[in-house]
């Protein structure tokens, strides 16, 4: 039970003291979480737009793929995308591995198969009547397609903080790609990872409520957005 | 009310990826043990270096299996571990050149306060090795091709024994990891005496042997070859190899103490031509 009073007491300590080691921690996994998701949110959402509105040969088969990549190992995104960033790797050149960019490239890889399937199921279930009306008191493309978003926004919202979550919360990627280096590419995640491993358990439980914190805070602020307009 | 919060959401964004966009300084990325950062010895060891050189040093902390491999992939400007061997396999393939001594310490064996196997007070390693072996306590390996790990091997080997069984546990970890786990299983385990000391206020594992000439520890520092990897950035390095093997760096190392006990031993130069 001490455990848990003394990461408490910790957490709190640290939070009111802003701990410069963990307000680093934080902003580094806050900017990281946020440029992925960012990235991956603008492939994902025309895609996704792409893929249930048009009609193409390879349509199935490519939904089935997309189903199954939400499962995505981030160990797998890890290696793969490390062999493709090392020095040794196609990529090598570009200086990734072992930097913010690096880990980002890893986590828009994890994340895209998230957001395109969430987008494209909420598109999916959007009422084919009103798209039908607006088409036919003429309007073009763009307006078809600002109205789709329009329609679609709360399922797209919750999917982009379905995404953002994940990648605030993973830990294979940053640890692989980033190399948990102190100051630059330490997360909260590698952080109570490494802490737990020094046997600072308090320190690293202590982050763990942050992060808990900082998810709940964030769904807060989202549903606020809202209005909780989608519940009623 | 929506429209303002989004705003100050955007704005919050902002600000976040802005004060910590990092202003473009160079690097010097260092591949290292687990031990020497588990230790705590490199948090004091690399700040007056980055603020003499006006350099960033990203230190990414492996075990030494992984740190060489990391040289040679060019993915580290230089790679700084323990395994003699290793290490000179590597300069003569060409991988890394200017290769120095830094420091030492020696390995011990750690093992619960019940002992029991009973190896208190052995002196030979391969001995304590036989006797825990033939026991059947538990016993963590690191497994991770570490420094630690290959010395582990090589005493396996000098006590004609291949470990192997219920009670050999690989942790596939850092070394804290693995005597936190050792502590968790009351097993016994070899570890470097830095880390054991850095994490000796929170384990009940003590030191049950020690001292055999077997378990010395030796500590390199080798720059990758820019003549291999054209791209690394050499001359840091070097300059991070003066400063480790300098009076600075060196009087560092030979200060650095937890639980009022030395880590490290500083080897580049002798300790009684140190300057107070």
């Amino acid at each position: 039970m001490n455990y848990y009073m003394d990461a408490f007491g910790e957490a709190w300590n640290l939070i009111i003291t802003m701990d410069q080691e963990l307000l680093k921690v934080v902003s580094t996994s806050l900017r990281l979480s946020t440029s992925s998701t960012i990235i991956a949110s603008l492939i994902s959402i025309p895609a996704a737009v792409i893929i249930s509105r048009t009609e193409f040969a390879a349509k199935k088969v490519f939904n089935v793929i997309l189903n199954a990549l939400l499962s995505l190992p981030t160990v797998v995104v890890g290696i793969t995308v490390y062999s493709l960033i090392s020095r040794r790797g196609v990529l090598g050149e570009y200086d990734m591995l072992f930097t913010l960019p690096g880990i980002i490239a890893g986590q828009v890889i994890l994340i895209i198969p998230l957001l395109t399937a969430l987008v494209r199921n909420t598109i999916f279930s959007i009422d084919e009547k009103m798209y039908k009306t607006a088409k036919s008191m003429g309007a073009n493309k763009k307006q078809q397609f600002k109205l789709l978003l329009m329609e679609a926004r709360y399922g797209i919202i919750g999917a982009v903080i379905a995404g953002f979550g994940r990648v605030l919360g993973e830990i294979g990627i940053s640890m692989m790609l980033g190399g948990n280096i102190k100051g630059v590419t330490r997360t909260i995640t590698t952080a109570m990872a490494l802490e737990t491993n020094k046997g600072r358990f308090a320190f690293a439980l202590a982050l763990g409520f942050i992060l808990l914190i900082l998810s709940f805070s964030i769904n807060f602020i989202v549903y606020f957005l809202q209005e909780g307009e989608q519940y009623e | 009310m929506r429209k303002r919060i989004l705003v100050l959401l955007s704005v919050l964004i902002l600000l976040i990826s802005v004060s910590t966009a990092a202003v473009a300084q160079e690097k010097l990325v260092m591949a290292t043990t687990t031990s020497t950062e588990n230790s705590g010895l490199l948090d004091e060891l690399v700040p007056p270096f980055e603020e003499k050189f006006d350099v960033r040093v990203d230190v990414v902390a492996v075990g030494t299996g992984a740190a060489i491999e990391l040289g040679e992939n060019g993915d580290a400007d230089i790679i700084f571990v323990h395994a003699r061997e290793a290490e000179d396999e590597f300069v003569e393939a060409g991988y890394g050149v200017n290769r120095r001594d830094v420091m030492y310490n020696d390995f011990v064996v750690l093992g619960p306060p019940s002992d029991p196997a009973d190896i208190e007070g052995m002196e030979s390693a391969a001995d304590v090795f036989h006797t825990i072996a033939d026991s059947g306590a538990e016993f963590v390996s690191r497994g991770d091709d570490s420094g630690t790990h290959k010395k582990e091997l090589s005493l396996w080997d000098m006590a004609d024994l291949n470990p192997d069984g219920s009670w050999y546990l690989e942790s596939g970890q850092g070394m804290g990891a693995s005597i936190n786990m050792a502590d968790e299983r009351e097993a016994y385990i070899l570890a470097d005496r830095g880390t054991y000391l850095a994490y000796s206020g929170e384990i009940d594992l003590e030191i049950l042997s020690s001292g055999d000439s077997a378990l010395f520890n030796p500590y390199g520092i080798i720059p990758i070859n820019p003549a291999y990897h054209t791209h690394v950035n050499y001359q840091m390095a070097m300059a991070f190899v003066g400063y480790v093997t300098s009076q600075q760096g060196q009087g560092i190392i030979n200060s650095y103490s937890r639980q009022g006990e030395q880590l490290f031993f500083p080897s580049a130069i002798e300790a009684d031509e140190l300057e107070e």
